[in-house]
């Protein structure tokens, strides 16, 4: 059994405007200790399906399908019972350290409610597990830096702070959204290094949502290509990186600036992200790609192995058609 | 924070200065006097009861006269219109009035305005949301001048519950209308901005955190919410204080109270120069009080502001 496996996720929100269909179909599984890319650009769904995951759509949001961890189903959990999951097995990190913390609550005290609430902990005992949970995510001065506001951190230090946070009951899963979006360079390296440590030491699997393949192909071992709410391609990472078979993942892999060829102007896929209240009836790249054929206006591709590839691919095209 | 405070008082001195001379001069750039009457007094005796009140000095001694009088001694004169009566007295009197059923107004708005707003917050869209903006939006377009005959109607003349007016040492038969009447459309702005800035917090990302915590609801709102929602209500709440303890005309002179807002109209109209002066002068110390205090409220909750 797997730690975690979805089945035909959809997310829908109900709109004004109309219902928007965020999520649609997705399945994918994880098991204990893996790392799971999820690639996409924004307003790809990729973000919503996670939240969905957890139960922290906004209130316009619902969703159907299936969601087993630990061969529970999520879906079917109201509050009260998915809050005895929430941050206990299954945590999150957010993609904006600056505004996820809560500026009116001393670092301490947002930490320490969660061991209280999920472990019993009396305040002290709490607020120990703290500090050394903040010295496990390499948080220097953490004595310190437990007593503080969040606005008195820097962005990395508080994106350490939330990555503690999260690890404090030690969750089977640990999902991290954008982790490394709102930092810079430098910050973002380390705290890559930092989640990859994390997952050795505590046997973590974590889901990783980012628009930034760099980021993936140095600490994923499966990658998970989102398109318009749909998967578009589930692989290995390296087999992505080596011999994509979808014409979006070869768009975005070449939208990745290079330094080693000789050109002026930077690389893109033309064309804009789909409008996701009138989705095509077809494969949701098809208006954007250059190979596109009737059928993929027309037929949205199954999921399916190609060749003697283990990947899974969404395509109508044959891999000769595409070169 | 005693710095601030210090700073703040030091601020308030010379605010309070501008002021007393400010409307000073309003009130003598204004036609006619204490005195005038339909029926002109002789101008001997016009200019006896001048010289009594030091009304034939010219303006900026009666100004100099007057501030020596309230630094000095605290005293703010004789009233122009009550004869044997000063200042001192007249606002001793109507001002214990005003504060009695001016806080209790404000209880009653803070209370009802803040539980109504963040129900409507929580329970967003559905028929509590709507009854809540409901009652909000007939309480604030319904003004006290409506309010409080409605009210004598229904509670003293048809169902003779509640007496229709006067004081009687604020007991609370005689507090219960003037109390309704005033803190009605204070509690639905307060109610609205508690909804409007409650349900802007309910989707911010740190309380997307506390659900990914585990926290029930009550909590999220108790330990999470609640401080930044009463940011943008406290700075309401300051003004709203000073507004409902100095009263209002329509309630003493609706239900007889005897308060200061009908005596500060009243001084106005009869140019009694002192008493408006007088509680000019309350009303612009009240204000700069409440400022402070919000702003210290302020600091308490937000960390981001040091004082």
């Amino acid at each position: 059994m797997s730690l975690l496996e979805v089945r035909d996720l959809d997310v829908t929100f109900s709109t004004n405007d109309g219902t928007v269909r965020a999520v649609n179909k997705i399945s994918f599984d994880l098991e204990a200790g893996e790392t799971l890319a999820i690639v996409g650009e924004s307003g790809s769904g990729k973000s919503q399906a996670v939240f969905a995951i957890m139960g922290l759509l906004a209130d316009n949001g619902s969703t159907s399908g299936s969601v087993l961890f630990h061969g529970e189903e999520l879906t079917h959990l109201n509050d009260t019972q998915l809050n005895k999951i929430r941050a206990n097995d299954m945590a999150m990190i957010f993609q904006d350290p600056m505004t996820s913390l809560n500026p009116y609550m001393r670092v301490r005290d947002q930490m320490s409610e969660v061991l209280q609430l999920h472990k019993g902990m009396s305040k002290s005992e709490a607020y120990n597990a703290c500090v050394s949970m903040l010295e496990a995510v390499k948080l220097p001065d953490a004595t310190s830096v437990i007593n503080r506001f969040p606005h008195e951190c820097s962005g990395g230090m508080r994106q350490r702070i939330m990555i503690a946070m999260s690890l404090l009951c030690q969750p089977k899963l640990l999902i991290a959204d954008e982790p490394t979006t709102a930092l810079d360079v430098t910050v973002q390296a380390q705290i890559m290094a930092l989640l990859r440590r994390v997952q050795d030491d505590f046997g973590t699997a974590i889901i990783l949502i980012t628009h930034d393949l760099g980021v993936v192909a140095g600490s994923c071992e499966k990658t998970l290509v989102m398109y318009g709410g749909r998967i578009l391609e589930y692989a290995t990472t390296k087999e992505i990186f080596a011999a994509p078979s979808h014409p979006y993942t070869r768009g975005l892999l070449s939208a990745v600036p290079r330094l080693d060829t000789e050109t002026d102007e930077l690389v893109t896929i033309p064309g804009n992200p789909p409008n996701m209240m009138e989705l095509p009836a077809g494969c949701p790249f098809a208006p954007r790609c250059e190979f596109a054929k009737d059928i993929c206006h027309a037929e949205m591709p199954e999921l399916v192995a190609h060749g003697d590839h283990e990947g899974l691919r969404a395509c109508h095209l044959s891999l000769e058609e595409l070169s | 924070m005693f710095n601030f405070i210090i700073r703040r008082l030091g601020i308030a001195i010379p605010t309070m200065l501008i002021l007393i001379v400010f409307s000073f001069s309003m009130m003598k750039l204004a036609p006619g006097g204490p005195f005038t009457s339909e029926r002109p007094l002789p101008p001997q005796v016009l200019a006896n009861i001048e010289a009594k009140y030091g009304l034939d000095q010219p303006e900026y001694m009666q100004l100099f006269n007057y501030m020596k009088g309230i630094i000095t001694q605290f005293d703010f004169g004789p009233s122009f219109r009550f004869k044997d009566r000063s200042v001192n007295d007249i606002i001793a009197q109507g001002f214990p009035v005003t504060l009695t059923y001016g806080i209790w107004s404000f209880i009653v708005a803070v209370t009802v305005g803040i539980s109504l707003g963040a129900v409507a917050a929580i329970k967003k869209n559905s028929w509590l949301d709507y009854t809540a903006v409901g009652i909000t939006i007939g309480a604030q377009v319904l003004p006290n001048f409506v309010m409080a005959p409605i009210l004598v109607l229904i509670f003293t003349l048809w169902l003779g519950w509640l007496p229709g007016g006067g004081w009687n040492g604020g007991e609370w038969p005689y507090l219960v209308m003037p109390v309704i009447a005033l803190s009605t459309s204070y509690m639905a702005s307060i109610a609205r901005i508690t909804r409007s800035s409650m349900l802007e917090v309910l989707n911010s990302n740190f309380i997307r955190t506390a659900k990914a915590k585990g926290l029930s609801n009550g909590s999220i709102i108790l330990k999470h919410a609640l401080k930044p929602t009463m940011l943008p209500v406290i700075s309401y709440l300051g003004p709203a204080f000073v507004g409902m303890v100095t009263g209002s005309v329509v309630i003493d002179q609706y239900f007889s109270t005897g308060g200061i807002g009908q005596l500060f109209v009243n001084s106005a109209l009869s140019r009694d120069y002192s008493v408006m002066m007088g509680i000019t002068i309350l009303l612009g110390a009240l204000v700069i009080i409440f400022n402070m205090i919000v702003d210290i409220l302020y600091a308490w909750i937000d960390p981001k502001i040091r004082l």
